[in-house]
């Protein structure tokens, strides 16, 4: 069997699979955090309740109702993104003119309130999702096997950013959006509604984080507390990213998944910290972070 | 300035006459939740920081305290120096990465930080992983008063909790604390005025992460182990729950809020299971959107109120 630093080349392209798999969550959440973050000035504690949120409603649908997979793919993220413009009609307007920081403890509330409700009503052992048939199995690359539903998550995910940053940077509603994160008074003043605009950004980045929610569901168990765990990764990502830009967000949670990946064929005790260890490294060489800009 | 002597000189009566009125852990367990939240409201309330790890100061402190007594065999108050000396250097490592972002970078990297340190916990063999430091003896003060008895435990707690609201009280209408409200207020002037704020926001840092180890510590030796729980981030919420929810900026904010809080969770432990964590959420939520200033800040601001509708 073919070696690479004394580790079977299989293992190591494994992981470097699953690494790519958990950086494409990074990228989707830390993008969708970005954007909630440029128009409300918001940092949403609650984007890893509502991802868990998303990969609950498809093992709900799945299991109670018969909804398959790529209807929940679609579902699911709509049902949060209304939930997101709710929470952001009754509760986040009222704090636009305070601290930053009030958003971060309101919106940690909301976290706290949906992984509560979630724990009571199943415990925290995780449900299983089966991965529907159409991805289920591998493909033999000859010199290792290659899940599909790992190729999947990454190709979908990939996609979905890519979308994101095509609507944003290319087209004339983002246009509008890059201009009301800007200026929101004078982009009010010629005449585009950005109230409206700022409740579709909330709901469409927390629809992002269901997504991911239910492209994670069959990659993992579907559990309360998937949420929390991750999200304090990605507050890392985007701490060593910035949130500046579009494109850095995708490259970080990328790149930092890979890097999490590698990290457990070489270092496992390691690989929970690394993210955490780079961010430290970055703070001192780079306060600003990698595609930061200080304001 | 009368009325306010009067008010503390009320609760100091009221702390001694306590654990005759009440369950004496109960009670201890209010005051080092209490010096936790006055520790971080140091912090959140007058310097305007958010840290979001501050439970990673409780429990290392908890960890090395129990250690400290359990295994190297220390006198208690030396094991629980030795904790918040460990939470101190802890919290000046921790800070003066922390203090390179400002506002809500601030929040997400001690959020980061401390659970970094959380999982270095899970792994290390000294803190027992998922079980704890179990089994850490109380000992006896000074080779004297036995601590294992609750009520002499207790005035030691009582004494300690004193000592550290004393001295956040100092610190609060000292000079320094004068120089921290001006950097809350906006720290671009206080910079221009000559300040050295990272200085000062450091050594801020460092002051609350040592309180708030203190806390933990003391915390370990009443109930005599020591937890992954003390150390987790869902602690760092509570304490900001606890500050919020009495009053951020507010001298006796912090021991309102952590009392109600401690209190609370008390009663409906048994009663509602998980459901603790919807109602603490559900309190969060409410005091962001109907009573920022907290319940002593809102008491102050109708005192005030009174005043002027008389003058």
């Amino acid at each position: 069997m073919t070696e690479i630093f004394g580790i079977p080349i299989q293992a190591l392209m494994g992981q470097l699979m699953l690494g790519l798999v958990s950086g494409s969550f990074y990228a989707m959440l830390s993008l969708g955090l970005a954007v909630i973050f440029g128009m409300l000035n918001i940092i949403n504690f609650a984007h890893g309740a509502l991802y868990m949120m998303g990969a609950f409603l498809a093992w709900m649908g799945l299991e109670y109702w018969g909804v398959s997979y790529w209807w929940a793919l679609l579902l699911a993220p709509l049902t949060v993104g209304v939930v997101g413009v709710v929470i952001e009609r009754t509760m986040l307007q009222w704090l636009y003119k305070l601290d930053h920081l009030y958003g971060l403890l309101l919106t940690f509330g909301l976290a706290l309130i949906l992984e509560g409700l979630f724990r009571d009503l199943y415990g925290v052992a995780g449900q299983p999702y089966t991965i529907p048939d159409e991805l289920s199995g591998a493909i033999n690359l000859g010199f290792m096997f290659l899940p599909k539903y790992r190729v999947w998550v990454i190709v979908a995910s990939l996609t979905v950013c890519i979308a994101t940053w095509y609507l944003i940077e290319k087209t004339r509603l983002g246009a509008y959006l890059r201009a009301a994160t800007e200026n929101p008074k004078l982009t009010q003043a010629f005449g585009i509604n950005v109230p409206l605009m700022v409740m579709l950004t909330y709901g469409f980045g927390v629809a992002l984080a269901a997504f991911a929610g239910v492209l994670a569901a069959p990659a993992m168990q579907v559990s309360p507390l998937m949420g929390s765990n991750l999200i304090i990764v990605v507050f890392a990502v985007v701490v060593i990213g910035g949130m500046g830009s579009i494109l850095g967000s995708i490259v970080t949670g990328l790149g930092l998944g890979v890097i999490e990946g590698l990290t457990k064929v070489f270092y496992p005790e390691a690989s929970s910290t690394v993210v955490f260890v780079i961010m430290a490294l970055v703070l001192l060489v780079r306060p600003a972070g990698l595609f930061g800009r200080e304001k | 300035m009368k009325s306010a002597t009067f008010g503390y000189l009320l609760l100091a009566a009221l702390g001694l006459v306590a654990p005759f009125l009440f369950y004496p852990v109960l009670v201890m367990k209010v005051l080092c939740f209490a010096l936790f939240a006055c520790a971080f409201n140091l912090l959140l309330g007058y310097t305007g920081l958010l840290s979001f790890g501050h439970a990673i100061f409780f429990g290392t402190a908890a960890y090395v305290a129990g250690h400290a007594i359990k295994v190297w065999e220390l006198p208690p108050l030396l094991g629980l120096l030795a904790g918040t000396a460990a939470a101190g250097l802890l919290g000046w490592a921790i800070g003066s990465l922390a203090i390179r972002r400002q506002g809500i970078y601030f929040a997400m990297i001690t959020l980061a930080l401390a659970q970094m340190v959380f999982f270095l916990f899970l792994q290390a063999s000294f803190t027992g992983g998922e079980d704890g430091l179990q089994g850490v003896p109380r000992g006896t003060l000074f080779g004297v008063v036995d601590l294992a008895d609750d009520r002499n435990l207790y005035y030691f707690v009582l004494a300690i909790f004193g000592t550290a609201f004393w001295l956040i009280h100092r610190t609060i209408h000292s000079p320094f604390g004068q120089i921290l409200k001006a950097i809350r207020e906006n720290e671009a002037r206080a910079i221009s005025l000559g300040y050295d704020v990272a200085k000062y926001k450091l050594l801020v840092f460092v002051l609350s992460a040592a309180l708030a180890g203190l806390a933990g510590a003391t915390k370990m030796l009443v109930f005599k182990f020591a937890t992954l729980t003390d150390a987790h981030w869902h602690m760092s919420g509570e304490v900001v729950l606890m500050t919020l929810l009495g009053g951020m900026g507010t001298v006796l904010g912090p021991v309102v809020g952590s009392s109600l809080i401690v209190i609370l969770q008390n009663e409906l432990a048994d009663k509602v299971g998980s459901l603790v964590t919807v109602i603490m959420g559900a309190i969060f939520v409410i005091c962001v959107l109907a009573f920022r200033r907290g319940i002593v800040g809102e008491m102050a601001a109708f005192h005030k109120r009174l005043l002027g509708l008389k003058a």
